[in-house]
């Protein structure tokens, strides 16, 4: 492998990442399961190095921008040793060493990285640098240019690493002669999860996350808030959990809990997206605040119930803005998702003072421009602080005129009225989210990741540069049916059919049946990483899940 | 008088209580807004699942605390401290019930005052408690319950009612808005509706390790369900490991060590069963769903041919050797040693008739017989032979409704499983107006997962809905839940099956007329949180929470 030249990508390219992992070996034969989601060029030999856990170790490259100290790398190859090593413990491979004569691979690890990232860069690239170190014959080297790259490589070089049946009471590892260039096909692959119609532990979320990077999922938004609870423990408005969650103690998030889970997401590479959607989907928000939401009218009086925010007090912008401000700060993310769908009229119109605040504003009895006029303040007050926002694509269906870079979330409908939407807001110049096939609370018997697969995400009329609008996509996990209790084994594998529509190449991946032992293979590494993923059809898992 | 606790009814209402102010689902075209608006109060009979026969609740409540409150053996019991089963039994609902709280030593040391309940007496009454039995079809579950002071009374003919009233009284605690454990005086008598109360789980497809079959055990007896129906073996796999056939497991399991039940696995699922009242009634299916058997039994399975020529492959067991019959007298004389019920399952379904028809001898074979073209007969002659071979082992047996439809002839006290969708109600009014006992687990495949809130469809059956006259009626025995496992294992079992099952449970249990499915969703919802609370990870219904969630990922 001279391939010293692997070149350097101008900066001007297309933005990708690309990776590459290279691995001396010797003889030895098997065939790799495979890497999920499929890498984009993937070449291996049926030549196999062992791994022995007393030799291997990683290492920085002399010319990797990260050093030791990178707090993300530092943190991964922690993690990442277990995993290439599922059941290595000391004792046993001490005693291998003394047995044997064994084989050692040195598999140092070389990243370049260039000297500063923001929390996430997906518009990075990577390039090779020559790996000349082949005197040992037994070396890996994983080029990135940011940190981010190398996480995923990292997790790419832990599903290649497999153990032998032979010799049970001895732990042998190999990997293939492989070489790997990578990146992802789009820029945002996310899962949300909803943290109010059931509230999740940290535990889960934190486990999730984990799960998320095995799937190189890079996204995690955060439904954090809605109708049936306000678990977020604001310090700004600390009524708002303390009267709106379903318990004030042991069913919120406290700041060191949004910390955390922001934390150790960033440590596997992924974002954390916080959702506070308005004007609907707030019945919560109005036990904590009053005079926040609508009061809605029975006749000429009031009848005890609320709707959505109330549009027309300055009040509510007030307090919008002061608690955006508090989320800004808390989330360090680029982008902010605001929500606007299902906004329910009923209430408005009921009234009186929503009705003369439109009649004041020539909106007649027009509610779209009503919620078109909310939100605009609303994406207002986010761009002022400097956070890009995304929405539900009710607002644009409502309400075309936004920030041409608000993000436009598609949610709803059949794959010819998506394909439509998509059509259309790209049209308009928007950038778009999909999240519409991925809807993945709704179960079914048998082997519904199939539809998951088989999603064309770029499949609609229309020019290359709106299909370039098109960031990527998400899969939903909304809470009706799903805690903490179920919530694992309903969202992976299934997740994992979405990620690999997202990550991998639309050509290699377009059969789900030849996808197949692949992704059993998955889950029986996701079984093995004590993730509960649930089976694909009959079989079995060498470890099965030991848990209840 | 009724009331329900006043910590319960809070619960609800906070739990419930938003459900009016929720938009018709999240982002969701799909989903039944009706549900959304209804309106759910607390039960009058707060959690109990499944619903007693005969309940009265008054709204006077007394404490207990875990440094006074005791279960003990009444005076006069025919069971006493000897009796392992009641006193595991104690323990095992002591914890329960106290568990969740710590023990708070300086508060509570004091005296018990007068509206504090201490002592929860059990009282066996008949002379042979059944204490070192094993539960069967005929099994006494009735037990009476009175709450009151000075001391409550569990009284019940056999253990197994014994049992069945524990879980109840355990149903009965609640914690009041201080978080203090209090029950309300209530008097109880109860039994069950049908005898036959089962959870099919299956080992074949996916191998099942023994602590998630123990797990569903608990949640089983948390449910009065009192039969584990254990399909064991199927084509995927034959993790029994047979004493007197151990190549079967070794060639047929999924893998010879780490995914077989060894003897000792058995025992101690049979063992913690009995422990919970619940029968454990195998299933060893042939002729049919048999190829991992073959593996490790050379003849057993019939070649099949591709024109004139084996084609490598086999079909079903092979009905026509001298072998087969010595094979099957051997396996299930030990199968009716090992497993103590008084019932085997010998399965019978969905026999593949294209391999037996390729084969020349057995085409011979059915000229001999004179069957013509039809292999049912065949299919027929097999268990015929089958059947016989497993009354000489002193066992009953149980069949899928196939056997009895193709008019094999059936020991009168055979129990027929009718399990094949449209047309159940039919089939249930023909087996039984042949006069055989029968089990329903047709409505209930909950293998079959759809979104939302389908328990309310398990709820909803009536199992005796078909014609047919009284006797006909009393012959219907009772029921099963069936989670076969094609997409489930050890990682997704016990969430998809509870509280789903449950649903199952209170229909086989509670009087017919126990179908308000408001109420219903108010007792389970929080049944199922006790049933997370006591560490099985039990499904929600809908948007909602448990005071303490699941503690597991």
């Amino acid at each position: 492998m001279e391939a010293a030249r692997c070149v350097t990508f101008g900066q001007y390219l297309r933005p990708h990442f690309y990776l590459l992992l290279l691995i001396f070996l010797r003889n030895g034969p098997h065939t790799v399961e495979g890497v999920w989601p499929l890498p984009q060029t993937f070449t291996s030999s049926i030549e196999r190095s062992p791994l022995s856990p007393e030799a291997f170790y990683f290492e920085y490259g002399s010319q990797s921008a990260a050093q030791q100290g990178c707090s993300v790398l530092d943190a991964a190859f922690t993690r990442y040793f277990p995993l290439i090593f599922p059941d290595y413990t000391g004792e046993v491979a001490e005693r291998l060493l003394l047995d044997l004569k064994a084989p050692l691979a040195k598999v140092p690890v070389t990243t370049t990285i260039p000297s500063q990232w923001g929390l996430i860069h997906y518009l990075t690239r990577f390039y090779c640098i020559p790996d000349n170190l082949s005197v040992s014959a037994r070396q890996a080297s994983l080029n990135a240019e940011t940190v981010w790259g190398a996480l995923r490589g990292l997790e790419t070089f832990s599903q290649l690493v497999y153990q032998d049946d032979f010799g049970a009471h001895f732990y042998h590892y190999f990997v293939n002669k492989t070489e790997i260039v990578d990146f992802p096909r789009f820029q945002f692959r996310g899962i949300l999860l909803d943290t109010s119609r059931h509230y999740l532990p940290v535990k889960t979320i934190l486990q999730t996350l984990d799960a998320m990077a095995y799937s190189k999922f890079n996204v995690f938004h955060w439904h954090i808030v809605d109708d049936p609870s306000f678990p977020y423990q604001s310090r700004t408005y600390p009524d708002l959990s303390s009267k709106g969650a379903f318990h004030p103690m042991t069913h919120i998030y406290t700041q060191s809990d949004v910390r955390r889970v922001i934390s150790h997401a960033r440590l596997w590479g992924i974002r954390v997206l916080p959702e506070f959607d308005s004007p609907g989907h707030t019945a919560s928000w109005g036990k904590g605040q009053s005079d926040l939401l609508t009061p809605c009218y029975r006749g000429s009086s009031l009848s005890g119930t609320f709707g959505p925010v109330n549009p027309v007090l300055p009040s509510t912008y007030q307090f919008m803005a002061r608690l955006f401000k508090e989320v800004s700060s808390v989330f360090p993310d680029s982008h902010i998702h605001l929500g606007g769908d299902e906004v329910n009229f009923s209430c408005w119109s009921s009234n009186p003072d929503i009705r003369a605040f439109m009649k004041k504003m020539g909106f007649g009895v027009d509610f779209t421009k009503l919620e078109a006029f909310y939100m605009e303040n609303i994406v207002n007050i986010t761009s002022a602080l400097n956070k890009t926002a995304i929405v539900w694509q009710d607002v644009f269906d409502y309400h075309e005129l936004i920030p041409k870079d608000t993000v436009l979330h598609i949610w709803k409908g059949t794959p010819a009225s998506y394909q439509a939407e998509l059509s259309r807001m790209t049209k308009a110049g928007m950038k778009v989210l999909l999240a519409a096939p991925w809807y993945i609370n709704h179960i079914s018997y048998g082997q519904d990741w199939h539809q998951y697969y088989n999603v064309q995400p770029l499949d609609f009329p229309g020019t290359e540069e709106q299909k370039k609008l098109v960031i990527g996509g998400e899969v939903c996990m909304w809470g009706e049916y799903v805690d903490a209790t179920n919530l694992t084994p309903r969202l992976w594998p299934r997740a994992s059919a979405a990620a690999e529509r997202l990550w991998s190449d639309e050509k290699q991946t377009s059969s789900a049946d030849k996808a197949f032992p692949r992704f059993q293979d998955l889950r029986c590494k996701l079984v093995r990483r004590g993730i509960r993923a649930e089976p694909l059809y009959v079989g079995h898992c060498k470890h099965e899940y030991q848990g209840v | 008088l009724h009331c329900c606790p006043l910590g319960l009814l809070a619960l609800l209402l906070l739990t419930l209580g938003f459900s009016r102010g929720l938009q018709p689902g999240p982002r969701d075209d799909y989903e039944e807004s009706a549900e959304t608006e209804r309106v759910f109060a607390a039960s009058k009979y707060g959690s109990l699942w499944p619903l007693p026969q005969k309940v009265k609740i008054s709204d006077v409540s007394f404490k207990l605390t875990g440094v006074t409150f005791r279960i003990t053996d009444a005076k006069g019991s025919s069971s006493g401290a000897s009796c392992s089963l009641l006193q595991n039994a104690y323990r095992r609902y002591y914890e329960y019930i106290f568990g969740g709280s710590r023990v708070q030593h300086g508060a509570e040391g004091r005296r018990a005052g007068p509206s504090v309940l201490t002592e929860l007496q059990v009282l066996i009454v008949s002379a042979d408690s059944e204490c070192e039995r094993f539960p069967a079809v005929t099994s006494d579950e009735s037990y009476e319950l009175t709450v009151d002071q000075p001391y409550a009374v569990l009284k019940a003919p056999k253990v197994w009612g014994a049992l069945r009233g524990l879980e109840t009284f355990s149903q009965l605690v609640y914690e009041d808005e201080y978080g203090a454990k209090s029950i309300n005086s209530t008097t109880i008598s109860d039994f069950p509706r049908f005898a036959h109360r089962g959870i099919l789980l299956d080992t074949s497809r996916h191998f099942l390790p023994i602590k998630v079959i123990l797990a569903n055990l608990e949640a089983m007896a948390m449910n009065k369900f009192n039969v584990f129906h254990w399909h064991i073996v199927d084509d995927q796999s034959f993790p029994y490991m047979s004493r007197t056939f151990p190549h079967i497991s070794q060639q047929g399991a999924y893998h010879p060590y780490t995914h077989v039940y060894t003897p000792a696995d058995v025992k101690m699922v049979i063992e913690f069963g009995r422990l919970r009242g619940i029968r454990v009634v195998p299933e060893f299916d042939t002729p049919g769903h048999t190829q991992s058997w073959g593996k490790g039994q050379k003849d057993l399975l019939t070649p099949c041919y591709s024109g004139d020529k084996p084609s490598g492959s086999f079909g079903p067991v092979n009905p026509i050797l001298n072998t087969t019959y010595d094979f099957m007298s051997k396996f299930f004389k030990e199968i009716s040693g090992v497993f103590p019920d008084a019932y085997v399952h010998l399965g019978g379904d969905e026999v593949d008739f294209n391999c037996w028809k390729s084969n020349p001898d057995i085409q011979k074979f059915m000229e001999q017989q004179g069957f013509g073209q039809d292999f049912s007969k065949l299919e027929s002659f097999y268990i015929q032979k089958l059947l016989d071979i497993v009354a000489t082992t002193q066992k009953g047996y149980m069949i899928w409704q196939e056997v009895f439809d193709n008019g094999v002839k059936l020991k009168p006290d055979t129990v027929v499983h009718v399990w094949i969708g449209g047309g159940a109600n039919e089939e249930m009014g023909k087996v039984t107006a042949a006069g055989y006992t029968t089990i329903l687990s047709a409505p209930w495949y909950l293998d079959y997962i759809s979104y939302a809130q389908d328990w309310q469809k398990y709820y909803k059956v009536e199992p005796l809905n078909f014609k047919g006259t009284e006797a006909q009626k009393k012959l219907v025995i009772g029921g099963e839940a069936c989670l076969w496992g094609e997409y489930v294992d050890a990682t997704n079992l016990t969430p998809r099956l509870w509280p789903r099952a449950s649903a199952v449970g209170e229909r086989l249990w509670s009087a017919v007329d126990v179908t308000d499915i408001n109420d219903a969703f108010s007792r389970l919802s929080v049944h199922r949180c006790r049933m997370v609370e006591r560490g099985i990870p039990a499904e929600p219904l809908f948007s909602s929470y448990c005071p303490r969630e699941y503690k597991g990922i």
